[in-house]
């Protein structure tokens, strides 16, 4: 045999042997997909790969008390899997020492596609999301500083680190990509909507096929599919409320922002109860009961919500029904079950 | 014949590359050589004193008397013009700084430029936008987005660096529920990511030739002494008040601050 054939075999194993490697990393972790139906995500993944040892030390972090002040509270404390990451049952969140925030906790779900983070959008990067409850006086009241301290000092933290990064050094950067990892990986697209729309052998009853009309008629304008939110800031007629937050106001300072909140997704709403941004409803026939007959009119009400001179649209209780029924087609069980997303046993 | 078309072929190439020259030469000199280190100090004044954190106490226009407890600000995009008129910047790697009343070595901005006398200096007071909204492994150092409430120079829930906090105690500030009477003056604002908002980048020139050039040569440390006067923030184009704004953070009243702390610096000196 000749010294070029020798070549070309050993070039053809060392080929199959690479491609058998991928395929089998492919296999323990698929890292970020992107669903069939979904759009492109907003967040730049060409800036922060998800990994394997990356997202599980996101995930860690997610649940890593030792980021608030007193190592009593962890992202998870208001944002629990089994609520699609919101806080079920407050119309507020309390956090460190009972302190109360202003806002309802957002559920953390399908954030890849987010361009703007937070109720009032004043977060632009979901790289810098973390810094904002973790500073914030009422949430985890602790700065940074001290958290990349006490996880310098914890182990297996270094080690996780060099694992994700390469060295053991705990950074800003690294410790914001390695929670951007967990957090983009938080997809839900697994609903009997989703595999209606799939074609995956599922159909809407007659009533949920009723009620996708009626969503189609009067939400998907600002709740549009497939992520149920066009990802923009609009008042919705809820009034200003005792705090008179004014919203989205707060980050442009533009008087025709005033009382603008991001439109939230619809989806997993029978985990993330209650509901608004300030967390004032709490069942699914309040918020309908307020679009039907109680939206304020104001000068930033939004021109959907004040057509033919009236406020808000109507539906017949029968109507209200199909909607609620379409509605809890977008619940993803699957989602606030998947084990891959919740805390590790100790 | 044939090394006649030879030279005409040398003669155009020699010809097109002169041409090429000529255009180099219509784009605008940057300084070339060696580089040296061009110091700029940050010496914090109140009017005709130097200021002093917490102890000293001054009377701005309104008549207030106040104290200075903080002291904060960014210096970035460094540019020099040398006496040939050619502007050379910074690298931008390699000019941010946080100027801190606090910290000596932190009044001290060191920069390498190539050697020459230079008579125009400049630069941004604050972050740049393309800086603000870069990923956050390209913002490490004083950059990094990481401040607390205290001494942070970050705002986490509006994404955006304060680029001038100065905080204080005055009787003329309401008390607080600790029953301080403080002042927080919180500037930033770098014209919004996705929607456009407040923009308080200032870019400051300043012509040394008054107080002497910047003769920056190597092995020598050329140090242009700037004075930054703190009652300007107070007496500026406008006169501001403590009674009246004794927090300004974002807001648009911010642009007033702003507008006023671009007359904060002038030019004492130059060591050479």
């Amino acid at each position: 045999m000749s010294k070029l054939q020798w070549m070309m075999i050993t070039g053809i194993v060392l080929f199959l042997f690479a491609c058998s490697k991928s395929e089998q990393l492919v296999a323990i972790f698929q890292g970020f997909r992107q669903p069939a139906g979904f759009p492109a995500p907003a967040y730049k993944l060409a800036n922060n790969p998800v990994t394997k040892e990356g997202f599980e030390l996101g995930r860690k972090l997610f649940y890593e008390p030792r980021l608030s002040r007193n190592n009593t509270i962890s992202c998870g404390f208001c944002h629990l899997q089994a609520s699609a990451f919101t806080h079920h049952g407050h119309d507020v969140s309390h956090g460190i020492d009972d302190r109360l925030g202003s806002r309802n906790s957002p559920p953390i779900m399908n954030l890849a596609w987010n361009t703007a983070l937070m109720w009032d959008g004043g977060v632009f990067d979901l790289d810098l999301q973390p810094i904002a409850p973790i500073t914030n006086p009422v949430e985890m009241d602790e700065t940074m500083e001290n958290v990349l301290q006490k996880l310098r000092n914890t182990p297996p933290y270094p080690a996780l680190f060099q694992r994700a990064f390469g060295s053991t050094d705990i950074t800003t950067a690294r410790m914001m990509k390695a929670l951007s990892q967990f957090m983009v990986m938080l997809v839900s697209d697994q609903s009997k909507y989703d595999s209606v729309m799939r074609k995956q052998g599922v159909t809407f009853t007659d009533a949920e096929q009723q009620g996708y009309a009626i969503y189609r008629r009067h939400c998907s304008s600002c709740h549009q599919e497939p992520l149920f939110t066009d990802q923009s800031f609009r008042n919705n007629g809820l009034g200003a409320g005792p705090n008179n937050d004014r919203g989205r106001y707060n980050v442009t300072l533009n008087p025709d922002d005033q009382y603008k909140f991001k439109v939230p997704s619809l989806r997993n709403l029978a985990y993330t109860a209650p509901y608004m941004h300030d967390g004032r409803f709490y069942t699914l026939p309040a918020v309908l009961r307020h679009y039907t007959s109680e939206v304020q009119d104001m000068p930033t009400l939004d021109p959907l919500l004040k057509q033919g001179g009236h406020t808000g649209f109507s539906l017949t209780a029968t109507e209200q029904e199909q909607l609620l029924a379409f509605l809890q087609t977008l619940n993803d069980k699957k989602f606030v079950n998947d084990t891959r997303f919740a805390e590790e046993a100790p | 014949m044939h090394s006649f078309k030879h030279t005409i072929y040398s003669a155009l190439v020699v010809l097109l590359s002169f041409a090429a020259c000529k255009k180099d030469d219509v784009k605008p000199e940057t300084p070339a050589g060696a580089k040296a280190v061009l110091s700029i100090q940050f010496d914090n004044i109140a009017g005709d004193r130097n200021l002093q954190l917490n102890t000293g106490a001054y009377t701005n226009a309104a008549g207030e008397s106040f104290s200075i407890s903080l002291l904060q600000y960014f210096v970035s995009n460094i540019k020099v013009t040398n006496n040939s008129g050619q502007e050379f910047t910074v690298p931008a790697d390699s000019s941010y700084f946080l100027v801190s009343e606090a910290n000596v070595a932190s009044q001290f901005v060191k920069v390498k430029v190539p050697e020459g006398d230079y008579q125009t200096l400049s630069f941004v007071l604050g972050v740049d936008s393309l800086r603000s909204t870069m990923d956050i492994s390209r913002r490490t150092g004083v950059l990094d987005p990481s401040g607390g409430m205290g001494d942070g120079m970050y705002w986490g829930w509006n994404s955006g660096y304060i680029f001038f906090k100065m905080e204080g105690e005055s009787a003329a500030a309401p008390a607080d529920p600790s029953g301080q009477h403080k002042f927080r003056y919180h500037i930033g604002g770098f014209g919004g990511y996705s929607a456009p908002t407040l923009n308080n980048i200032k870019r400051i020139t300043i012509d040394l030739r008054a107080g002497g050039i910047a003769k920056v040569r190597q092995g020598r440390e050329a140090n242009v002494h700037l004075m930054a006067d703190i009652l300007k923030v107070f007496n500026g184009t406008r006169t501001i008040s403590i009674a009246a704004n004794p927090t300004v953070m974002f807001s648009d009243f911010s642009t007033q601050v702003a507008n006023n702390y671009t007359q904060l610096f002038h030019h004492d000196h130059t060591e050479n």
